[in-house]
């Protein structure tokens, strides 16, 4: 592996490679401690550049190494220019990351490769998550790919795409009564009692280091430099402080230049517990009830809100949320302007987008990227009811020139 | 009110590998109180030195998060179940490169 050890994050305890994630000291969470000796410059670009076109192209910034017959081969997804989206408001520079072209259509596919290579290290048998639905497709998938039996669980109520699209790979689904931060103590509490691979859990360190990868891409598909702004969906805030750390690391390597990009994070308005406490100012982040169409960020008590909340404010920008009415307006505005239908949290990220760049929040000339990473196939339930019927006609020239001709401008 | 207390993984080194300990206490800090006289230290663990919880530490009662509750003045009734869980944030340590 390319880790030496875990660090706690909190009080710098050291511990051996292993799975868990809290340190024995201070209950701090652990992460992966590297040794990028000897990587640097322009012979680290040279590799990766010469790497597969997935997030094992940049191996050596990772914690363990891809299994070649378990690979699904996630990552290196398209950073599109959006012309239209940009004009519509009134930002000059505006990129897409569409992270929904992964092999199960979000960014998980990034985490839990990382897990399962870590996984492997481990020898365990078992994989597991808790999941709001996007998690429990990734660890289905990759569990099947790898020949280890899956075992997911969701909180009751999520979209039924998300649950067919994760039992179809034939896992073990296990709903559980309550909500995702239910799901969630449960998990921890399993993860203490049995030898499982919780993905979230106690393979947390290495899972968690996977988002790092939504950093690296876009700083080498802008041509090897760190945008001026990221726009990022936040539920637990690992992935959003994860981005960061891959900018920061490509910038310790001589990758990219030093900039700072400024962290903008786009939450739920009825699950923004952090977007609450950056509003008024506070570090504490006081979890909440979630209610919200945008499921995949129903996080009441996001593990990761304090760091976020830091990382905002230090580097100029900013924690802000959207209503479920902005949200369902922003994944169509997205589609109608860019042709890429996003799942809810999608359209959260466009929403506070939209409503930052309405503010005079935005300078007009930054480099922006928004980070798309869900797909609206799992989540037809937010849509179906603003979407247009089809207009029906019979199959005549006449009832074609009565009902269509005039719609479409001719 | 003898309630169950979870204790997790980190902690059972105080407890002598005990999973669950039984403890007396009509409120969450009682019951703490109770838990740290029989493996002294372990308050110190869950609690900072205000005596309020860790920023990485959330307590449940009876799967109830405590910040929905009463928080340390949480009462607890006869056979409530007291579970210590750490909070799992698994992002970096923001530095300013």
């Amino acid at each position: 592996m390319g880790a030496v050890g875990l660090v706690c994050r909190e009080c710098g305890q050291r511990y051996s490679v292993e799975p868990i994630f809290v340190c024995e000291h201070c209950f701090g969470p652990l992460e992966v401690d590297y040794d990028f000796n000897g990587l640097r410059g322009e012979p680290l670009r040279d590799r990766i550049t010469r790497g597969p076109a997935s997030i094992w192209r940049y191996q050596d910034l990772l914690p363990a190494p891809r299994v070649p017959e378990w690979d699904l081969a996630p990552g290196f997804t398209p950073l599109v220019r959006a012309h239209r989206l940009g004009e519509v408001l009134g930002l000059r520079n505006l990129y897409l990351k569409n992270d929904t072209r992964n092999p199960t259509w979000s960014f998980k596919d990034r985490v839990v490769a990382v897990a399962l290579a870590a996984v492997r290290t481990f020898g365990f048998t078992v994989l597991s998550c808790a999941s709001t639905g996007n998690l429990a497709n990734a660890v289905a998938a990759h569990a099947a790919k790898a020949g280890l039996r899956a075992v997911v669980f969701i909180p009751t109520g999520l979209e039924r795409a998300k649950v067919v699209t994760t039992g179809v790979y034939r896992p073990t689904v296990v709903e559980v009564e309550g909500t995702y931060d239910d799901v969630n103590r449960l998990c921890l509490e399993i993860g203490d009692e049995h030898r499982w691979a919780i993905a979230n859990v106690n393979l947390r360190p290495y899972y968690s280091e996977g988002a790092k990868t939504l950093g690296f891409e876009v700083a080498e598909q802008l041509g090897w430099r760190a945008p001026d702004r990221v726009v990022i969906p936040v539920g637990s805030g690992n992935m959003f402080v994860k981005i960061h750390k891959g900018f920061e690391e490509f910038q310790r390597l001589g990758l990219i230049e030093p900039h700072t990009v400024r962290m903008t994070a786009a939450q739920a308005e009825g699950c923004g517990p952090i977007a609450t406490a950056y509003r008024e100012n506070t570090d504490k982040v006081v979890p909440v009830r979630p209610n919200t169409v945008a499921k995949s960020l129903a996080i009441g008590a996001p593990a990761d809100g304090p760091y976020v909340l830091d990382l905002a404010r230090r580097t100029g920008g900013a924690v802000d949320s959207a209503t479920d009415l902005e949200v369902v307006e922003a994944v169509r505005l997205l589609a109608e302007t860019e042709g890429l239908f996003t799942e809810p949290a999608g359209g959260v990220t466009i929403g506070v987008l939209g409503k930052l760049a309405r503010a005079g929040a935005i300078d007009p000339n930054e480099v922006i990227v928004a980070y798309i990473t869900g797909i609206g196939l799992k989540a037809l339930e937010a849509v179906e009811q603003v979407v247009e019927r089809p207009i029906r006609i019979t199959p005549t020239l006449a009832s074609f020139e009565e009902r269509v001709l005039a719609l479409a401008g001719e | 009110m003898a309630v169950q207390v979870r204790i997790p993984t980190p902690l059972r080194r105080i407890t002598n590998g005990e999973r669950i300990i039984e403890v007396r206490g009509g409120s969450l800090a009682q019951a703490i109180d109770e838990l740290d006289r029989r493996f002294p230290g372990i308050r110190a663990k869950i609690l900072d030195d205000r005596g309020e919880v860790l920023q990485f530490v959330n307590i449940f009662v009876n799967e109830q998060d405590i910040r929905f509750l009463s928080g340390l003045r949480t009462p607890l009734d006869e056979g409530a179940e007291v579970s210590i869980v750490p909070a799992m944030a698994g992002g970096s340590r923001p530095q300013i490169a």
